[in-house]
Order: structure tokens, then sequence, then C-alpha cells
């Protein structure tokens, strides 16, 4: 079961939950499940939000594992210079 | 799919060597070519309209005057860039900067634009359009844009992030907030509070090339286009989402690029050359003058930032609370939220507050620029930072690394931090000869530090094999700085032979699959991941070839120092194959050998760097020299030390010019001023010292080489290291940049007068 | 639309041209001539991305008109080598990595070589001063100003 936050914008598609418990293996499976429990995110979710797992940002991978116990936190996606 | 990118320590032969870049040559013979460099058969010259005013309704254009004119072959609106974006805001924005529908949003903005056979007489057809324009009241400043009485720019414009959703159209775009903890709380906890209210003005990347493309249109709907990019990839994306083109029809080739830093990582003029070009049936070149390059691309924000942090006497901070101001241009961005991401993202805090703001003013649509909005937050927090160390009464370093983030901190922003480097940077700054040098009259040392988050993202890489045993390897990441020689030391590496016989080029968007642009530091870190990837797999395709040849099973093959050699001793004395005898048989093993890769680069890490600087001011006429600047910041690995030496030197050097000059000043009429490198004044060779760079190598977990991205961090220290430098040489808080001499001596006077 | 005819002299071969009254040299070398090495970065003399010599002088060709290269001795970068082999500038240019995007990198050469020409010997000081005039955004000018400082070296040993 991972701890899922959400930033304020976010939390705002996700009836204002900042903490969410999801069990999803990987980020994919974490997408899928909380489209379905906050349909609101559903586009945001597509493309334009971040996952990081303890701390390390990803942005693409969607593959990406999330191991127990991790801090999971969605954020924006950003771009760079 | 499947690389394994965990980080693995291992001795180097390639890897950290200097050699000298593979498209040195040419750039130093004149033969490379950049965007203006290049030519089509039948090519006409294409020139933008542009809005002379800040903002202004857009009743009418008539182009009749401009199409009856002998030698022009096409005239385009708005209209002939219909809108094919089906509500996606961001690509409207994209298209309505590419050419003003309703309105003309800037000085700059474009309206019109024509293709004809030579220059004088594109000039000439400009000069024809007649546009009329009803001009509305205008907004440039970022303090001013948020007052109630401001004129409004958009009326379809809601402040976002607030509950309740407003009813009325705002130029605050978005409010974003991050933090932890109850910063009120912290407050009643601290013995010293500093508060202060700081603004940057509004600065511009500065490449020296100008934006420049020719575009192709043909009536069977393929098309091609050369350009200097970023990321072509990207480019095409635009650019066929804009134009209603099917994506693989469009081929676009990346130039040589003369500078980026940012702002060459969206569409500008480049749709409008494919819609004259279509509209022509000819090839059409644009290039955009200096005069077009500041009033209508680039700018980075222009920023109203109030920051409070309180500790204890200790020097443990308690609290930190800032509220960021970005002026974006006309177009929502999310240029605030990045300095409330980043704003405080050096620290371990336990109570902090950040809260950014997006506001629309009638400036160029902000783009990013080298750690976009991360510099200014870097300014106003270091700068209070530095003042609250003096309060207390403790060394600003010291200070600093009492409450820098550590792994395990919770991280402004939100995720708690892996291991970071932000404690080695300032212990190598503690250390640093430069921290103990003496200082004279008029002369003051600032240091600070800086964030960014890195980047990693879609990357596609092809590597073959030649028939004498040399390697082409195509990347499809845009090489800004010197890419392709560490590229080509990270295939030399893995395949075992010399740096010289890799030949690196940049593949045009026909020849790989997409790859993300070269920004957000990425470009070597992922490319580099790309590269190992496809170099393994050739490598798996010679040890196959190789069993082929000796006849003997794969898993009995190793490859070492550039050949396959048989391990089990049943296989006898068996002669290493070198790469280049597997090559040379290749068409009798199964024809010719090649690795590819595609693969998402994620888990860039994020990056830090300490910097330190002496000037000294001289208080008759406000000017600031720069006397000595070390730069301190963490690579990962240095694939090739002379590029990220570069990139330090290169960043500061930006910082510095925007911390003491670059300013974009605009009248009373809300015209840019001084669009021109003259009354714009970037650093000349003879404003600086040399830029002293010390290069921390600690791994990136998550690069098989433990490369992290370098190229944006260097710039966000700068402004507040200089500023911190200008308040010890000058006895005053410097709280707006550029600290220009005016300014400075306007302190200088307010401090004696108080 | 009257063409002017002008003959002058480029990296020593005789060129002739026709241009018209406005076109500045610059256009002429780029747009009439293929010698694409002296690069466009502002057009008003202000960033010496177009540096060339006339008669031996260091000028910005963006502020000299084509017509005026009549009767004259142009050098442009694409001059600077000696068939296939580097001016020494050049070389310590790229053993030094004083380049990243590369597009100032010709002006950067012409000026340097006009330094090297009249003062074998310069200090830093010196060379920052005389190359001010050349903008570079990427390097922060450090490795250039320690190539320049090695060529001359190697020019006043051989």
């Amino acid at each position: 079961m991972a701890e899922v936050n959400l930033s304020a914008a976010l939390a705002a598609l996700a009836d204002n939950e900042r903490q969410i418990q999801i069990e999803a293996k990987d980020i994919r499976e974490l997408f899928r499940k909380l489209e379905e429990r906050y349909p609101g995110l559903e586009p945001v979710l597509k493309n334009d939000v971040a996952v990081a797992i303890d701390g390390v940002i990803y942005r693409d991978n969607w593959s990406k594992e999330l191991p127990d116990d991790a801090e999971i936190f969605l954020m924006r996606r950003l771009t760079g210079g | 799919m499947s690389f394994d990118a965990k980080y693995k320590a291992q001795d180097y032969n390639s890897v950290g060597t200097r050699p000298v870049r593979p498209d040195g040559v040419d750039k130093v013979t004149g033969r490379a070519r950049y965007g203006a460099d290049f030519n089509m058969p039948g090519q006409l010259v294409g020139r933008v309209l542009r809005s002379p005013h800040a903002h202004a309704r857009i009743v009418s254009i008539d182009t009749s005057g401009a199409e009856r004119l002998k030698g022009v072959k096409a005239v385009v609106t708005a209209a002939d860039l219909p809108d094919l974006t089906n509500g996606d805001q961001t690509l409207f924005d994209i298209l309505d900067n590419c050419m003003a529908r309703s309105k003309a949003f800037y000085d700059g903005h474009a309206v019109a634009a024509v293709a004809a056979v030579d220059a004088k007489t594109a000039r000439e057809a400009l000069k024809r359009i007649e546009v009329e324009y009803e001009v509305l009241p205008h907004v440039i400043d970022v303090d001013e844009a948020v007052k109630p009485s401001a004129p409004v720019l958009r009326d379809d414009v809601f402040t976002g992030g607030v509950e309740p959703k407003p009813q009325t159209p705002s130029n605050i775009a978005n409010r974003s907030e991050f933090g932890h903890g109850d910063v009120d709380e912290g407050f009643a906890e601290a013995d010293v509070i500093v508060e202060r209210s700081f603004r940057t003005e509004q600065t511009h990347q500065g490449y020296i090339e100008p934006h420049a493309c020719v575009a192709s249109m043909n009536p069977d709907g393929t098309a091609d286009m050369w350009v200097c990019t970023q990321g072509h990839f990207v480019y095409r994306q635009n650019c066929a989402d804009l134009l209603g083109l099917d994506v693989s029809k469009l081929r676009v080739t990346s130039s040589e690029i003369g500078g980026g830093f940012g702002g060459k990582t969206h569409v500008w003029m480049e749709p409008v050359a494919l819609a004259l070009s279509r509209k022509a049936g000819r090839p059409v070149k644009i290039v955009m003058s200096r005069n077009e390059v500041f009033r209508a691309s680039g700018p980075t924000s222009a920023t109203s930032i109030d920051v409070k942090i309180g500790a204890k006497k200790d020097g443990t901070i308690t609290a930190a609370q800032a509220t960021l101001r970005y002026s974006c241009g006309p177009y929502e961005d999310i240029w605030g939220e990045f300095g409330a991401k980043t704003s405080f993202a050096c620290y371990g805090l336990k109570n902090v507050k950040s809260v950014g703001y997006e506001v629309l003013v009638n400036r160029p649509k902000a783009a990013a620029y080298r750690a976009p909005s991360a510099p200014m937050a870097a300014f106003a927090v270091e700068s209070t930072i530095d003042e609250l160390a003096q309060k207390i009464g403790l060394d600003s370093i010291e200070f600093r690394i009492k409450n820098a983030a550590k792994e395990g901190t919770r991280s402004s922003y939100g995720p708690v931090y892996g291991p970071i480097g932000i404690g080695p940077t300032l212990e190598a700054a503690q250390n640093h000869p430069h921290m103990k040098a003496p200082l004279g009259k008029n002369q003051g040392r600032g240091m600070a530090c800086g964030f960014w988050f890195n980047f990693g993202g879609q990357t596609c890489t092809d590597l073959n094999i030649g028939s004498d045993g040399t390697a082409t390897l195509a990347v499809g990441t845009v090489d800004v700085g010197g890419a392709r020689a560490s590229l080509s030391l990270v295939a030399a590496e893995e395949l075992g032979i010399p740096y010289e016989n890799v030949r690196a080029v940049v593949a045009d968007t026909a020849s790989l699959g997409y790859n993300d642009m070269t920004d957000g530091s990425r470009g070597t870190f992922s490319s580099s991941m790309a590269t190992i990837s496809a170099a393994r797999n050739a490598v798996k395709v010679l040890r196959e070839r190789a069993a082929l040849t000796w006849d003997i099973p794969v898993e009995d093959v190793i490859w070492e120092d550039g050949c396959a050699k048989a391990t089990d001793k049943k296989h006898g004395n068996l002669p290493p194959l070198t790469i280049a005898d597997i090559a040379e048989t290749a068409g009798k093993t199964g024809g010719p050998i090649a690795g590819h890769s595609e693969l998402v680069a994620d888990g860039a890490g994020v990056s830090f760097a300490t910097h330190i600087c002496d000037v000294e001011v001289d208080p008759e006429t406000g000017a600031t020299k720069i006397l000595r600047y070390t730069v301190i910041q963490d690579a990962g690995k240095a694939v090739h030390p002379d590029y990220v030496e570069g990139q330090y030197q290169g960043g500061a050097a930006q910082g510095i010019g925007w911390a003491l000059n670059e300013e974009y000043i605009y009248g009373e009429d809300g015209r840019l001023q001084n669009p021109g490198f003259l009354d714009y004044r970037i650093p000349v060779c003879s404003d600086l010292p040399m830029i002293d760079t010390q290069i921390l190598e600690i791994p990136n977990p998550n690069h098989p080489y433990g490369v992290r991205g370098v190229g944006e961090t260097s710039i966000v220290p700068p402004l507040a290291a200089i500023a911190n430098a200008v308040s010890n040489a000058a006895g005053v808080r410097m709280t707006h940049i550029p600290m220009s001499p005016p300014r400075i001596l306007a302190a200088l006077e307010g401090e004696s007068e108080g | 639309m009257s063409a002017i005819a002008v003959s002058t002299t480029i990296n020593g071969d005789e060129v002739e041209f026709l241009c018209q009254a406005e076109e500045t040299l610059l256009d002429v070398l780029r747009e009439r001539l293929g010698l694409t090495g002296a690069k466009e970065g502002c057009g008003t003399g202000d960033c010496g991305a177009c540096s060339v010599m006339v008669d031996g002088r260091l000028v910005c060709a963006c502020l000299v008109l084509g017509a005026e290269a009549e009767g004259r001795s142009i050098e442009t970068i694409e001059g600077m080598a000696n068939g296939d082999e580097l001016h020494p500038l050049q070389t310590k240019f790229l053993e030094h990595a004083a380049l990243q995007c590369g597009v100032c990198t010709p002006g950067f050469l012409v000026a340097a070589k006009a330094l090297l020409d009249a003062n074998p010997d310069p200090t830093e000081e010196e060379i920052r001063f005389w190359l001010a005039g050349n903008l570079c955004r990427c390097t922060g000018y450090d490795k250039i100003v320690r190539a320049v400082q090695d060529a001359a070296q190697e020019l006043r040993g051989s």
C-alpha cells in the first residue's frame, strides 16, 4: 500500500484529498487507479503530471515500479531551458 | 526498454578525457552551417509585420497593397493559420503568439507576414500592409498588473488555484502554493526575522544567433524544414499540429545552433514560414533581426518577490515564507510556480510556505531561460538568508550548512530528498582558498547556493558499425555545447575503440524516433544513457557474429578492449576478433551490425551548486567590477570535463550580466526601448575575470556512469552571490536586479541620507 | 534597380560581383558569394560575429557596404587556414574548448588574429579589451582568453 501525496493543484481535482492510500505496483497502475477513483484527474494524469518516488522525479517512465513504503508525490510536470 | 540504468562503479578509458570535439574544425573554419546558412532552390525571403502597440485590438488588416506589389508571392495573416488546436490552450497560445488573432498583446507581436523574391521587396511589401488598430490601455509592470485598477489583458482568463473560482477575469492567471508545517508558529519561535521585498527585471537569453528557418511545403502534403532549434522533434510536432500536417510527412533538420538557453524550445516564426511556403508554393526563408529577437522572442519573467525568514539565535531557521509574482507575457505559464517550487529547495525547513502567481502583462511571451524561474527566487531567498546570518552573527556558509537539506529532508516543494549534493558543495566552498583570500577597500565577497530540477525524457539513438570497424552514432538531441564529443566518448568507452573512430551526428526527424529537446539539462544525461544502451545492443550482435565465425556458443564470447574473445579453455587459443575483423565479414554473418536504443531516461535527480564571488564597487560611479568568481557544482560524472567547465562558466557569466546590467526597458508607450546589443548590454570579455570551476563527482545512482545534468544550475546562484558581494562591499542591501550603477548610487545615497 | 559592379580581392583571390547600393559587405559575402562563415548576430556592429579584415583593418562586415569593397583586400574566416593546415589560433580554440555553440567563433578568430598580428605578446587585459567587441553568450570568455594566450605563445615561439 503506497501513500500518495498530491500537490494542492492536483488535490483540487481529487475531492481535496492531499494523501491517498493506493495499492499499485508501478506508475501506470497508480494512475489507472487514481483515474478510477477521481475522474477529474484523468486529463492531467495523461500529460501534465510527474511522479516523485523517494525524492527522484519521474516524468515519463510509467513502468517505474513503486517500492514498498516509498514516498510518492505527484506534482505538475516541469520543463527546463 | 529493459535497459538497466543503475550506476555501476568502473574505470574509464575514454570518459573523463578532453579530446577535440568532432564538429570543431567546421566551426573554426566557418564551414559549420547554422540556421541562416542554408538555402533552397527557388527560395523566397519571408518577413514578419509586427505590432508597434503594446496592447491593441486588430480591427482590420488590408493586405491587397502588398499582394499587388511585383515580386510578392504570398501574404499571410492569422486567417492563413486557422485554429486547429482543438481546445489545447497551450498550443493555442503558441499559435496566437506566432500570429496575433483578435489582439496584439505586446510591442513586436506578429500580425502578418510576406514572402517575396528578395529582401528589398519583402520590406516594401510590409509597408503596404494596412492594419487598423484600436489601441488599448496596457500594463507592463508585474506589480501594476496585479492591481484591481490595471487594464485586463484577457477576458477569458480567471485566476486558477483559488477557491471559490473567481467570476471576473484577472491578470493573475494562476496561484500555486507549496510547503509544509505552520509558518506562523515558526515565526513565533524565531529570535530574529528578516523580511524584504525584491524585484528582478526581464532579461533575454541573448543567444548570438537569431532565429532562422527555411521551410518548404509541397502540394502533396510533404514538407521540409531547416531550423535552429533546441528540439527539432518538438518543432515538428508544434508545426504539424498548427498547420494540420501529418507528423511523419514533415521532416525537420536541426542546423548547428548558435545558442538557445531555453529560447529555442518552442516555435516562433517557423509555422509562419510553412504557411507562407504553402501559399506561395516555394521554399521560404525567415531570419529574425536582432530587434525582432528582443521584441518578440525569448525573454524570461520580470519578478516581484517578498521573502520572510526567521531563525533562532543558534542559527536554526524556524520558518520561511515567500510570495512570488512572475510575469508571463500575455499567456498563462508556470513560471511563478517554478519560482515557488525552487525558492527554498536548498534548505531543510520545519515550516515553509511559498506562493507563486502567474501574472499576465503586455510583454512578449516568456520562455524558459536556463533553470527557468530559479535564479530570481534564489536571489530573493539567498539575499535574505545572508542578511539573517549577519544579524545572528553567524558566518554565511556555516549558517547555510546548519540549515542545508540532507537525505531524508522533506523538500519545500513536497517530496523527501534521497542522497543530494548541497552539503558537499557548501563544504567545498568553505574549504576553498577563495573564501580566505584578502579583500581590499570597496571590495566585498558574497556566496550563494542554487537548486534546479534536472530532467531526462524520451530518447532514441542509433549506432551503426562501419565495414572497417568504425562507428557512427546518430542522436536526436540537439548539440548545444559539445554533446557530440561527450557522446562519442561514451560510444568509444562501450565499444572499446578509440574516440577518433566514432562519428556522432544529430539526425533529422525522419531518421530517428522521437526525442525530447535539449532542455532541462537533459542532453548528455539522457543521450549518453541511450548511447550506452545502443552500444551494448551492438556489442551483443558483435559477440553473436564472433560466435558464428568461431562456431561456438555466444555465452562463451566476451567483449573486451574492442575485441571478441573466447573465454572457455576448450576453444583453445582462438585469437581475439577485433571489431574491424567482425565488421569486415558482417555481410556473410547476417548483414550490417547496429545497435538501437529507445528509452525514457528518467531519474535525472536534482542538482545543486554553490558560487563565491568578489566584487569591487566604485562609490563615485556605482559601477561594479567582478574581481574573482568560483563555481562549485556536482556533475555526477564529467564525461568531457572541458564542456562541463564551459557550462559552469557560461551560466555564471549569464548570471553576472543579469545581476549587473541586463534588463528590458520599456517606455511609457509600452514599447521596448533597448532591443539591441548596444543598449541591452550582455557581459563582454573585458567585464569578466577568469571563472574558476570545481567539479564535484558524486555519482547519480540512476545513470550507468553516474552522470548528472549540468547545463542549467550554474545560472541559479550568481544573482544572489553578486548581490551579497555588492551588499558586503557597499554596505547597503541591494534588492533590485540588475544592480546597475544608477541603482547602486541611489542605494548608497539613500544610506547616507538615512 | 541598377546594380553596382565591384572588383575586389577576397582571401587573396580576385572576385567580381554585382550588388545593390544598400547591400552590406556581410550581405554580399553571405548571400552572393557563399561565404557564410561571417555571421549576422545583430546587424548593427555590436556583436562582432561578422568580423572581417578590410585592407588590414578589423571591421564589422555589417557596417560596410558591399560597394565599398571596390579595390580593397578582404580577409574572412574562410581564408584563415593555410589549405588543410589550421592557423594556430584555430588549433588552440579547439584544444582549449574555447567554443560551445561556435556561432561567435569565426568573429573571435578574425579579431584575435588581428590582435596577434599587431601585438604578439598581449597581456590578459589587452586581450580582453581587444575582444570586447565580440560577444559570446556560451563560454564566459575564460577558455577563449586562454586559447588566445596559448596561441600567442606558440606563434612567438615559432
